[in-house]
């Protein structure tokens, strides 16, 4: 079970990552590659706890269909400064209405869970070597936010005295 | 000018602290020297070929005097004495103490100043027309909607990890001064049946591979430009390359997308977005314009007896006004320009002393303004004719007043291998030695606006892609050569320069730039300026000139 930060606490998870090797669709609480959650759709279909872990150069709107059904969402950043994940997040909460874990996972470090959070990403496993406790520091947000963001949706303009 | 309100305030003092954090963290050994320099660049922070650089962002071109002092002081007490204005509109200190940059940008915060996003691969700081808002050709001062961009672009969480650095220009006047065509967006105000709006440009650039930018939306309302550029970031962050840094930026996205195609996936992007939250509205455009109100000139009539005077009596005051000063909106005011190239100084390079006598002049002629423009200069945007002779006179005294405003010897030129990690040449010797060359006056002014660019390497830092004449520093088997290309312009007329043939040595420039010029001095037709003569005649007669068969 991996320690996680979610929600602002360190936690346990159920959900573990799988990579397509290891993949055993019979097993509970995994998160399943999208290629190979895509292709057994229909056996999975109705399972409460089974999630999906999509790359940074796949597409989200693959899952639409199936979106609101899915306990838990994982996005890789395959190295930190990689940032396509950010949009992804930003459209399964915005354009889908996901209102479930959305969790980061791989090159995850301190310095970009601010941003990670304002894009709606709310469980964060982070990268190997990163301290935990010391990360929490880093989902402190700025005062403000000059454009509206995932959990702060109003631009400063729209509320600016 | 924008004055920060305490929202503001607020969020350059976080940065500054969090940057001290960070700082502290790497040099306590908690944060590797590879994620330490993806944070350090998102502030400004490079570490060149002899010490950090530190870029500070002047958000399109804007300063005050007081800004400018601080300026002065940085200078002096925390490097050696000088600084450099940048072809982006930015100010770069050369010699920073990597531990002191913390106490620097709390120095600049209290002048409402930072170096947030000015280098990494995120939303660059936001560029425009130094003549906004005065310029006789302007549509709209465009300077509003550059700064309602600049809080929209600082610290988007979205957008802070982008495949490569992005940069955004504007410009409100019809003659572009601000090279929106070789920008990843360029946004140009324009007026259809009686209301101003904005054409998008995307995917210009120059670097490895210049592109000129596509119109992506003919005509977009105002209110719909922040949401209107987000959906172009969310499509270049998702689909722009990152397997290769030559080929991220959004200029190669647009290209192998194709542009029609590209536009029509932002356009499917912006309209789950458009009309929502982000979109502008009323109070807020007005707050961005009330930033930018007209100072209290006086009461003028463009004739001045002291002014006529002095122009009859005075040939060097009269070509400095000839060159340097240019057409203002209000009667009796002009736009003064600084051309800071001076023989034998690196082109954009100011002392402490000047910026702190800019300063004092801006206080007395100019409403306590200046601008900083991507040509490597500093306008003076609001002086009274009749001023303009005591202004020349404090100017001379201070090694400000070279009148060659867009002539041979005002170069763009980067900093080149004398400071910057990447450059392959050194660029300033071959600025100084052109100099050198064309050092006389009246030469240069009968040959008219000539643009030369030099760039030590690809990255163009001195567009000599968009120049009339560019140099490109370039590595033979260790050796520094450069390679000459003509005909570029980033004009309204935006060109991209043809390469004339095989790179020559350092010393064989000058003499190369020589018969270029010979030669266009030789074709040329009634009051054709050098582009214009390249145009018509073509390349071949250029090349004849400078390859003898």
């Amino acid at each position: 079970m991996p320690t996680i930060i979610k929600d602002k606490t360190i936690t346990e998870s159920p959900f573990e990552l799988v990579d397509a090797e290891n993949v055993d669709i019979r097993a509970n609480n995994v998160l399943l590659p999208l290629a190979f959650f895509l292709e057994n759709s229909a056996v999975i279909k109705g399972r409460n706890d089974i999630g999906v872990w999509i790359d940074a150069g796949e597409d989200v709107e693959d899952i639409e269909a199936v979106v609101n059904q899915l306990p838990i969402i994982a996005l890789n950043f395959p190295a930190f400064g990689d940032g396509r994940a950010y949009s992804s997040a930003n459209i399964l909460r915005r354009k889908f209405g996901y209102k479930g874990e959305i969790r980061a996972v791989g090159d995850v470090r301190r310095d970009q869970l601010e941003q990670m959070l304002s894009c709606g990403i709310n469980a964060f496993d982070m990268a190997e070597g990163q301290d935990l406790e010391q990360s929490l520091s880093g989902l402190k947000h700025f005062s403000h936010n000059y454009q509206g963001t995932i959990d702060r949706p109003e631009p400063l303009f729209r509320h600016r005295k | 000018m924008y004055i920060y309100d305490d929202y503001d305030h607020a969020m350059v003092n976080e940065r500054a602290e969090q940057y001290r954090e960070q700082t502290d963290r790497f040099l306590a050994g908690e944060l590797s020297a590879e994620e330490f320099q993806q944070l350090r660049l998102r502030n400004g922070l490079y570490i060149q070929r002899l010490a950090p650089m530190l870029r500070i962002s002047v958000p399109y071109g804007m300063l005050s005097s007081t800004q400018l002092r601080k300026l002065a002081h940085i200078i002096r007490h925390y490097d050696k004495g000088y600084a450099h204005l940048s072809t982006r509109q930015n100010i770069q200190l050369n010699w920073p103490k990597l531990e002191e940059v913390p106490d620097i940008l709390k120095e600049l915060a209290s002048v409402e100043m930072h170096a947030i996003q000015s280098s990494g691969s995120c939303i660059r700081n936001v560029t425009g027309d130094q003549y906004a808002g005065v310029a006789v050709d302007e549509i709209e001062d465009s300077r509003p909607w550059a700064e309602l961009i600049r809080q929209w672009s600082t610290f988007h969480p979205e957008f802070n990890w982008l495949p490569r650095k992005f940069k955004i220009a504007v410009t409100g006047a019809r003659e572009d001064r601000a090279a929106v065509q070789v920008h990843d967006i360029g946004v140009r105000m324009i007026e259809r049946d009686s209301i101003v709006g904005f054409q998008i440009l995307a995917g210009g650039g120059l670097g490895r591979t210049p592109v000129i930018g596509s119109v992506i939306k003919d005509f977009l309302e105002k209110r719909h430009l922040l949401t209107y550029i987000e959906a172009v970031l969310r499509v270049y962050n998702r689909y722009g390359r990152r397997d290769n840094k030559y080929k991220a930026r959004i200029k190669i996205l647009v290209r192998a997308m194709k542009p029609e195609v590209f536009a029509q996936k932002v356009e499917e992007e912006w309209q789950t977005i458009k009309d929502g939250p982000g979109t502008l509205n009323d109070t807020e455009i007005n707050r961005a314009k009330s930033s930018f109100t007209r100072p209290d000139y006086l009461e003028l009539t463009d004739e001045s007896d002291e002014f006529d005077y002095r122009i009859q009596e005075n040939l060097a005051f009269s070509t400095w006004v000839e060159r340097n000063v240019k057409a203002h909106q209000q009667s009796g005011y002009t736009i003064v320009n600084l051309a800071i190239k001076k023989t034998g100084v690196a082109p954009g390079d100011l002392t402490d002393e000047q910026f702190d006598t800019i300063a004092d002049l801006a206080d007395k002629y100019s409403f306590g303004e200046v601008r900083v423009t991507h040509e490597q200069n500093v306008t003076l945007a609001d002086v009274c004719r009749q001023d303009l002779f005591a202004l020349w006179k404090e100017l001379c005294a201070a090694d400000l007043a070279t009148p060659n405003l867009g002539l041979l010897t005002d170069m763009i030129c980067c900093p080149g291998g004398d400071y910057c990690s990447l450059a392959n040449a050194k660029s300033i010797p071959v600025a100084e030695a052109i100099q050198r060359k064309f050092d006389d006056l009246d030469y240069l002014h009968d040959l008219g606006d000539l643009d030369l660019n030099i760039s030590g390497c690809m990255n163009a830092c001195g567009h000599h892609h968009v120049g009339n004449i560019g140099i490109l520093g370039v590595d033979k088997r260790g050796q520094e050569f450069f390679q000459v290309s003509i005909g570029g312009s980033s004009l309204s007329n935006t060109a991209l320069a043809k390469i004339l043939g095989p790179s020559f040595s350092q010393e064989a420039i000058p003499e190369i730039i020589q018969k270029l010029v010979n030669l266009y001095v030789e074709q040329r037709e009634d009051g054709e300026q050098f582009v214009e003569t390249y145009n018509r005649i073509g390349i071949q007669p250029f090349k004849d000139a400078v390859y003898p068969v």
